[in-house]
């Protein structure tokens, strides 16, 4: 086996409509370019794209599962940041 | 199924769980996603590492029996469509490897297992397409048959594996049609022509419904499979499936399905039909089908003949790398 293993890029398309760059997956390329080239054949056959985004996997920090509490449980008792959570009289209409 | 006789690790009983493997179970149960970095039982990780790798593989041996045809095919719009169609199993190979490698082997791992022969692929790709027929039959039939297996895994319980199935599966109506697509145009053929698509199905019906895997009385690792939800439908329901969706189809051709005991059965609401040669089945898996060592050999080989390649392209990109950090 090759000791020269391509690395692992992610890559990000941006679909047609205005939206924001998605991640849709990963391959493997020897440089950026290249992962362009690649991404452009693997994710994009079919018009799934207008832009496209890579990163090297190991560039990217993710937040650990063992975190997911500390992170994200101090949003849950904030439930005044959802605007259902007033009630406006009718009378007021539209709000 | 792309993915045969997958050994299954663990199967535990609850009373031997640990309490983090019993929460594990409580997750999938509620229908929860599996992601990569989150804790997950050995077993759970091993045989999926099994499954996913033999779908994957299945998908880049899988391009070699159509490729065959791609330099031979009637038409050139029969040309462009198989070559896109063969470039979508690349494509498939590469999602099913890249969701893998989330599991903590590597692509290169994966690929050194398939050319040594500790991993498999699935029988069906031992098989030889002989004639533009055949191209016919292994869209409509194989892949018909792929889908099958496909539809249900979208739900499975590790989420990078679920959503490369949604990506396949998108992709993997518009082979079965084109393969349907060839079957009409020769079955409304010449009297050879229709000849030749009869010959096809008889040759790759028994096949396709080895894709399925054993008998569910055979089938071992089923169980523990279907609690971890990398595994949906068992065998026998697949095929039971796939037939009764097929019979129209062949009907509609005017072929004949090569099974004489081939009959409708209105109690059980399903067609009765012979089940294929399991020992021609374990025969080819065990390596011994007509094309084993023709597919595996072009695979190694186009592996070992693409190593100056990969080696070259990488070299290029460290020497680029190291031009730009002198640079700033």
């Amino acid at each position: 086996m090759s000791k020269n293993e391509w690395p692992l890029w992610e890559i990000f398309i941006r679909g047609q409509h205005g939206l924001n760059h998605r991640h849709v997956g990963s391959l493997h390329a020897p440089d950026a370019e290249m992962a362009i080239c690649n991404a452009r054949d693997v994710y994009t056959r079919r018009n799934e794209g207008v832009s496209i985004w890579v990163v090297r996997s190991n560039d990217i920090t993710a937040s650990s599962p063992s975190e997911k509490g500390p992170l994200f449980e101090p949003a849950n008792s904030k439930v005044y940041r959802h605007p259902t959570f007033f009630d406006i009289p009718e009378e007021v209409g539209h709000m | 199924m792309y993915a045969q006789l997958v050994k299954s690790e663990g199967s535990k009983t609850r009373e031997e769980m640990t309490p983090q493997e019993i929460a594990f179970q409580e997750r999938i149960d509620r229908g929860e996603r599996i992601e990569p970095k989150e804790w997950m039982p050995e077993g759970y990780r091993k045989t999926l590492i099994r499954q996913m790798g033999q779908h994957a593989h299945s998908e880049i041996v899988g391009q070699l029996p159509e490729g065959n045809w791609i330099t031979r095919a009637p038409t050139l719009d029969r040309k462009a469509i198989l070559l896109a169609k063969v470039q979508d199993e690349a494509g498939h190979g590469l999602y099913l490897y890249s969701a893998a490698e989330t599991l903590g082997i590597s692509r290169d791992e994966l690929l050194e297992q398939l050319h040594n022969g500790k991993m498999k692929y699935s029988s069906i790709f031992n098989y030889p397409t002989l004639t533009w027929a055949d191209i016919g039959a292994v869209g409509w039939l194989v892949d018909g048959a792929a889908i099958m297996n496909q539809v249900p895994l979208q739900r499975t319980s590790y989420g990078p594996y679920a959503r490369a199935m949604v990506r396949i599966c998108k992709e993997e109506s518009f082979h079965q049609r084109q393969g349907y697509d060839i079957m009409m145009k020769m079955a409304s053929g010449t009297a050879e022509q229709k000849a030749m698509a009869q010959d096809a199905l008889n040759r790759f019906w028994y096949p396709a419904l080895m894709m399925f895997g054993p008998s569910d009385k055979d089938s071992v690792h089923s169980a523990q499979s279907m609690a971890w939800k990398i595994k949906i439908n068992t065998n026998d329901e697949l095929r039971q499936k796939f037939v009764d969706q097929t019979v129209p189809q062949a009907k509609y051709l005017g072929l004949t399905v090569p099974d004489e005991n081939l009959k409708w059965n209105e109690e059980k609401g399903g067609h009765d039909f012979s089940e294929p040669d399991w020992n021609e089945f374990f025969a080819v898996i065990a390596g011994n089908g007509p094309c084993n060592e023709e597919r595996l050999g072009a695979r190694v080989k186009a592996w070992d003949d693409g190593a100056w390649f990969r080696d070259g392209l990488m070299a290029h990109a460290e020497k680029a790398a190291t031009r730009r950090h002198a640079a700033e």
